[in-house]
């Protein structure tokens, strides 16, 4: 059976893990290549890289990264941030990368969905979604949170099925931050809209909010970030919890 | 020295890395001489069909990998190209295997994506695995089972997780990306397969 999925996801900036809280108070994590190695031993099932401060002259750093992390690790990985072009993607792909996932280039140009599609495959591709819940509609927001579109974010996910994109990586900013759970309605919604692996992101501070998200939306994969970093919630205690209530894990 | 066929398909690397942990020397080529010449050579493959059959064809590979006599191991697309044809683009393939690539129908989630267990396994290839270890699969196709099935796993339908026939074995999940599982199987081929 295929199993449920417990990605970690490394948030980077010059080099290093850090971590912010609803997007802002940034504390450091360490050195993404241990974690990284840790979290393999300890049984995650993916891992994201997000470079949250990339720009162009970073961009070579974040390269240099990849290369160092697809030597090291033996697990599927995806990197994110700033990738604008399907030149971005070539060299993150060539570095080692299995998967890019892009956010608010594809909001701007959604033919760069298309565009990384037909050359590496959809399932290269993850599209970000980082969505908030205000006057009584799910938005979908660009630019690290800080910039609110026009977009609904059912009918974005549905556009970004249409154009090819392999996965949706969801992540709630009314959640994320606050550990009191993912946004188990939009996740359902998006789930149960596109015939895509959906990616839950934003919330998750307990064990229980994994159960929930994969007892209660179709989403087949849960990602978090500081509850694993700082080891709140052990990956092997997780997936035993989850094991022992019957959720398909990998163990 | 270990053979990596250098094709326009993704993530070549990725399996020169898993290799170079394994502690083989490797090269990536498309030299007809040095894939013969190659203790072990692998097949690897990340992308769409018909664009990768055009670039062997171009290069004429298509003539040449169904040749090979040393020990050939394709992954993922890899495999299904050396089946006999894919739907994928409506695509003849190299016809080493004699199974047909279909695409997974949609009452489910196309493309399966994550790690699997398997329902059946045998051979060399999986010597020390179960068939409750899990490997990482991406795909939205999948070969049919026949003769040359030597691992089926279940995924909306049973399809072929690895097939053999004479010295060409292939797998649908990525051993390059499947953790120790992953690494047991790569040991195997360049240890074991003749």
């Amino acid at each position: 059976m295929l199993k449920k999925r417990i990605i970690p996801c490394l948030d980077i900036q010059d080099g290093r893990t850090v971590k912010g809280v609803n997007f802002v108070a940034i504390r450091d994590a360490g050195d993404p290549i241990e974690l990284a190695q840790r979290y393999v031993k300890e049984g995650a099932d993916e891992l994201v890289f997000l470079d949250i401060t990339a720009t162009v002259e970073k961009r070579k750093t974040l390269v240099a990264l990849v290369t160092k992390v697809a030597k090291e690790i033996n697990i599927p990985f995806t990197v994110g941030g700033g990738i604008s072009s399907v030149e971005d993607v070539v060299a993150l792909v060539n570095a080692g990368a299995d998967k890019v996932s892009i956010n608010s280039a594809a909001v701007k140009n959604p033919e760069l969905i298309s565009a990384i599609a037909q050359r590496f495959g959809s399932q290269c591709l993850v599209v970000a979604i980082d969505t908030k819940f205000e006057d009584d509609e799910w938005w979908v927001y660009t630019h690290g949170g800080r910039k609110r579109t026009e977009l609904k974010t059912v009918s974005w996910a549905k556009e970004i099925e249409r154009l090819g994109g392999g996965e949706i990586l969801l992540t709630s900013m009314n959640s994320d931050g606050t550990k009191d759970g993912f946004s188990l309605d939009i996740t359902k919604q998006v789930s149960e809209t596109v015939n895509l692996p959906v990616i839950a992101s934003g919330g998750a501070g307990d064990s229980v909010h994994f159960k929930e998200v994969f007892e209660q939306t179709k989403a087949t994969g849960g990602l978090a970030a500081s509850i694993f970093h700082f080891n709140e919630i052990p990956i092997a205690e997780l997936k035993a919890y989850l094991a022992s209530n019957n959720i398909s894990v990998r163990e | 020295m270990i053979a990596i066929v250098k094709y326009n398909a993704g993530n070549v690397r990725s399996v020169q890395n898993a290799i170079t942990r394994l502690g083989y020397e490797s090269i990536i080529t498309d030299n007809p001489e040095l894939l013969q010449a190659a203790d072990k050579v692998i097949f690897p493959g990340v992308g769409e069909a018909s664009t990768a059959m055009r670039y062997l064809k171009e290069r004429k590979l298509d003539l040449f990998i169904p040749q090979l006599k040393n020990p050939v191991l394709g992954i993922c697309l890899g495999m299904q190209l050396l089946c006999t044809h894919s739907e994928e683009g409506d695509t003849t393939c190299l016809g080493v295997f004699n199974n047909r690539i279909k695409r997974f129908p949609a009452t489910d989630i196309v493309p399966q994506m994550g790690w699997n267990n398997f329902t059946s396994i045998k051979g060399d290839l999986f010597k020390d695995v179960t068939i409750e270890e899990d490997v990482y699969f991406v795909h939205s196709f999948y070969a049919d089972i026949n003769e040359n099935t030597i691992a089926q796993s279940e995924y909306i339908l049973n399809f072929s997780a690895a097939l053999q026939k004479d010295n060409f074995y292939a797998t649908q999940f990525h051993p390059e990306k499947s953790a120790s599982v992953g690494n047991t199987i790569l040991k195997n081929f360049l240890e074991l397969c003749e």
